[in-house]
């Protein structure tokens, strides 16, 4: 309890320092990944956004230098040792009906190939939009006979990891039209709303101010085509909607919980805002 | 400790807070050097000694240590706790006597290297590393 | 304790005799130094690995001595030479008596 209301005053006294601070430019690098898989970290902003950012940065681009390093090799990025752990899972049968991801999806280099730049993405037959996460549990329940995993879990956000790394490179592209729709209105109303009491939307900071210091961290526009990303601070791979929750909590508001509509919602909407940027998961951060 | 950083970030919101050692924490890094030179005095020169300047956080900090010809190099944090971070013993397979790791840094701080080379002599550099409270955003 | 413990090396798979060659090492473990408090405000409780060797041909080419302020999911980067062709073993030791191990072939010629 003390430890929150001490967070949030500094938080607090941050933002009142705001663009105070010199805004230091994007880095002028380039993100390549063993020497050769290269990803683009700056984009024109989608039509959608309707001017209210000219270009998209990824997070990476706002991490010091030794930071951004890490991701630069596999080997030195922490994140890998969890994508190799899933696809150990990968391989492993499991549930009443003794299969396992590989049984009907073979090799996830092959079947999961571009999947995670359309995620979330809109489900005909169950007439909603999925996350990973959700479409992952439905096969484990609905497929597998076998238990759901936790939102957030360890295991989950790895197998995410393995899938999204397959997508690694490859230009974020959600759809936001048709049957999402609903769904998107509703995640940029969530992403406008000032909430707390700090009474911040997650546009104050990650539109209006993206670039300043807060206290001593820099700002990023709040991209999400890194996820899972492996954080120094918690040295392990973290969920987007363990992300949402920790900047919510920031404000000083109640918090949606992980898999809950509101963050599936947010969740496509603020995956939108990247459409450009390319997928680099598994991304490390401070 | 903790609440001294914090305060301090509180008063001057936004820069990456300079940690006050206490002095105690000081007394523990040179009695951990000492056990490893066996109180010997040491040189400088010959070690190189590469940390950033900015950690963005204290949990993951990269370091490199590398010393021709020494046959051990041990790591210590000023202002940790507990000093000691690592040695590294360099075999007769050593391809160089160089190592890279990843540490735990407390707060700002200095961060010291000290090598034994082959003919028994000890050398020492020492780096401030900055460590950024960052963290707002979870 | 510390459960699916999984370790990853990067070795080349050949050498020209007498070559220095770039080791990376990266094993997942979570490093409790003994000095974190649950949500309960007890103490957890130590638990790291506190020596890593690696060996080439039964000869030493580095011996670690780590101690808690070591990162979590220790990483270490260093140098071998390869007098020959022959086996790199890694051997890394923790606080709770597991030793995790791992082996790779290096062919000079
Ligand atoms: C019994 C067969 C079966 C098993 C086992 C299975 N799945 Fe699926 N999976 C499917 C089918 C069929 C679909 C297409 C479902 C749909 O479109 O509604 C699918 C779809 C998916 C998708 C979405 C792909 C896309 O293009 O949108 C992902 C991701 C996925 N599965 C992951 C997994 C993972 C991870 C596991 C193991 C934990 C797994 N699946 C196990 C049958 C299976
Ligand atoms: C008080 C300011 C503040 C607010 C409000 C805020 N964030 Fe953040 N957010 C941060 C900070 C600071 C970071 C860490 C530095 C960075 O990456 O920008 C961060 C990081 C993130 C990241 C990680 C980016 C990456 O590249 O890994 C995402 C995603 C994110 N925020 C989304 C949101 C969403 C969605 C909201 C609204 C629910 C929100 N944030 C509200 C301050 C804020």
């Amino acid at each position: 309890m003390m430890t929150t209301s001490l967070k949030t005053m500094i938080c607090t006294a941050a933002m009142l320092t705001l663009g105070a601070g010199a805004a230091a430019a994007q880095t002028d690098e380039k993100l390549v990944v063993n020497g050769e898989t290269e990803i683009t970290t700056q984009a024109p902003a989608p039509a959608h956004l309707d001017g209210a950012l000219d270009t998209i940065y990824s997070g990476w681009e706002f991490r010091s230098p030794a930071t951004r390093e890490v991701q630069m090799d596999d080997f030195d990025n922490p994140g890998m040792i969890f994508v190799d752990q899933a696809r150990q899972v990968w391989n492993t049968a499991d549930g009443s009906e003794g299969k396992s991801c590989a049984s009907c999806h073979d090799d996830p280099a092959q079947s999961m190939k571009g999947v995670r730049a359309v995620y979330p993405k809109w489900n005909e037959d169950a007439q909603e939009v999925r996350t990973l996460e959700m479409q992952i549990n439905d096969c484990r329940t609905n497929r597998m006979g076998a238990e759901a995993w936790g939102y957030t879990d360890k295991g989950m956000t790895s197998m995410v990891a393995l899938i999204s790394l397959q997508s690694r490179g490859m230009p974020v592209n959600v759809a936001i039209d048709g049957p999402a729709q609903s769904t998107w209105e509703k995640g940029k109303e969530l992403y406008y709303t000032r909430t707390g009491q700090l009474e911040l939307s997650c546009a104050n900071c990650h539109e209006d101010h993206y670039g300043d210091m807060i206290r001593a961290d820099h700002l990023s526009q709040g991209q999400i085509n890194g996820f899972p990303v492996y954080r120094l601070k918690n040295a392990k791979l973290n969920a987007v909607h363990s992300r949402f929750k920790g900047c919510v909590r920031d404000t000083r508001a109640e918090t949606y919980k992980p898999g809950s509509p509101e963050f599936v919602a947010l969740e496509l909407y603020v995956a939108s805002r990247g459409n450009g940027l390319d997928v680099e998961a598994p991304s490390v951060r401070n | 400790m903790e609440l001294t950083r914090r305060g301090a970030i509180a008063l001057g919101a936004g820069v990456a807070a300079t940690l006050v050692l206490p002095i105690r924490a000081m007394a523990s890094a040179d009695a951990a050097i000492a056990e490893f030179t066996g109180g010997a005095e040491m040189g400088e020169g010959g070690l190189e000694f590469i940390t950033p300047e900015i950690a963005e956080n204290g949990n993951t900090v990269p370091i490199e240590v590398r010393a021709p010809g020494a046959t051990a190099i041990a790591v210590f944090a000023t202002g940790n706790p507990t000093p000691k971070v690592a040695t590294f013993n360099f075999g007769p397979l050593a391809g160089a006597q160089r190592a890279s790791t990843r540490i735990r840094l407390a707060g700002t701080q200095d961060v010291v290297a000290v090598a034994k080379m082959a003919d028994g002599s000890f050398v020492r550099a020492s780096n401030n590393v900055k460590v950024t409270i960052g963290g707002c955003g979870g | 304790m510390a459960e699916g413990v999984r370790a990853r090396v990067k070795v080349p798979g050949n050498a020209t005799a007498g070559e220095s060659v770039v080791i990376k090492t990266l094993i997942s473990h979570p490093m409790e130094s003994g000095q974190r408090k649950d949500s309960d405000g007890n103490i957890i409780p130590r638990s790291i690995i506190h020596r890593f060797v690696c060996d080439f041909n039964g000869q030493n080419v580095i011996d670690v001595k780590m101690e808690p302020a070591i990162s979590t999911n220790p990483y270490f980067e260093f140098e071998a030479t390869i007098p020959e062709s022959g086996d790199m073993h890694f051997t890394w030791y923790d606080d709770d008596g597991s030793v995790y191990e791992k082996t790779e072939t290096v062919t000079v010629g």
